[in-house]
């Protein structure tokens, strides 16, 4: 039951943020859908992950979508691609969710007794991190690096060349 | 329905939705939106996948998600710095209208 309403609250925010026409409305949506998606996490039994949620998604990537929300002005014309590319575009997106849909409908491999709640504890995850896992988190400590530096560069202002 | 094919269909319902985004809409900011939705939909599957398979003590499904997080906090930094770059050189943010390199 509790599953059925983080999944609505989660399903409406995402569709809110897709087809609002104001940006920073759509922002709103987006973190219901993310705060939806990290209830799901919670009642799922992964703690950290629905935790990690909250924090990275809610509140960085959020914030970091209304920045550039507010550093782009918006130039008042809120483009809806053409009739023709939109009916191609619903298309396609339904053919994608009922293929999906059909799949998960006649598969037999998802017809057994749940198994009991799996554990997680932050000890697990921790030593698994340090232990099984140190290499990857080498790795992706690396990439946010990069991507820190990347992104602070690009975004940095240009020098003007030309007079 | 079993409560690992309910998690399945929530993913499925959120990835389209981001699909949708991607596809009807004209703002970069938009389809950045609508990637983040389809990344976690897949992030739902492992979790999904996770509680409900065997071998749940492996921990495989949560690690993967952890890393995936981090992956897509990197994506939307460096994404969201194209925008404001291509939005001072274009003054848009309208994917069509960034179409210099047209032939």
């Amino acid at each position: 039951m509790l599953f059925t309403i983080f999944a609505a609250l989660t399903v409406a925010g995402a569709v809110a943020a897709i087809s609002l026409r104001n940006l920073v409305h759509s922002v709103l949506s987006l973190i219901l859908a993310f705060a939806g998606l990290a209830a799901v996490y919670l009642l799922l039994g992964a703690q950290f992950i629905g935790f990690a949620q909250i924090l990275v998604y809610v509140g960085a990537v959020a914030i970091l979508i209304v920045f550039t929300i507010l550093l782009t002005r918006n130039d008042g014309t809120f483009g809806h691609s053409s009739q023709a590319s939109w009916n191609l575009g619903a298309l396609i997106v339904i053919a994608v969710f009922g293929t999906l849909a059909w799949a998960i409908h006649s598969s037999t491999a998802l017809h057994h007794a749940p198994p009991p709640q799996p554990e997680a504890t932050m000890q697990q995850i921790g030593t698994a991190l340090m232990v099984r896992f140190a290499l990857p988190l080498e790795v992706i400590g690396l990439l946010l690096t990069a991507a820190l530096i990347g992104a602070a560069t690009i975004a940095l202002h240009e020098k003007q060349e030309r007079p | 329905m079993t409560p690992l094919s309910s998690c399945l269909l929530l993913s499925s319902l959120l990835f389209s939705v981001g699909f949708a985004g991607v596809l009807m809409r004209r703002n970069a900011i938009l389809i950045l939106i609508g990637i983040e939705l389809m990344l976690n939909a897949a992030n739902l599957n492992f979790i999904a996948f996770w509680r409900y398979g065997s071998a749940p003590e492996a921990l495989t499904g949560v690690m993967f998600v952890i890393f995936s997080i981090g992956v897509a906090a990197a994506e939307a930094a460096v994404g969201l710095a194209l925008i404001i770059s291509i939005y001072r050189h274009r003054k848009t943010t309208q994917i069509d209208r960034m179409n210099s390199m047209r032939g």
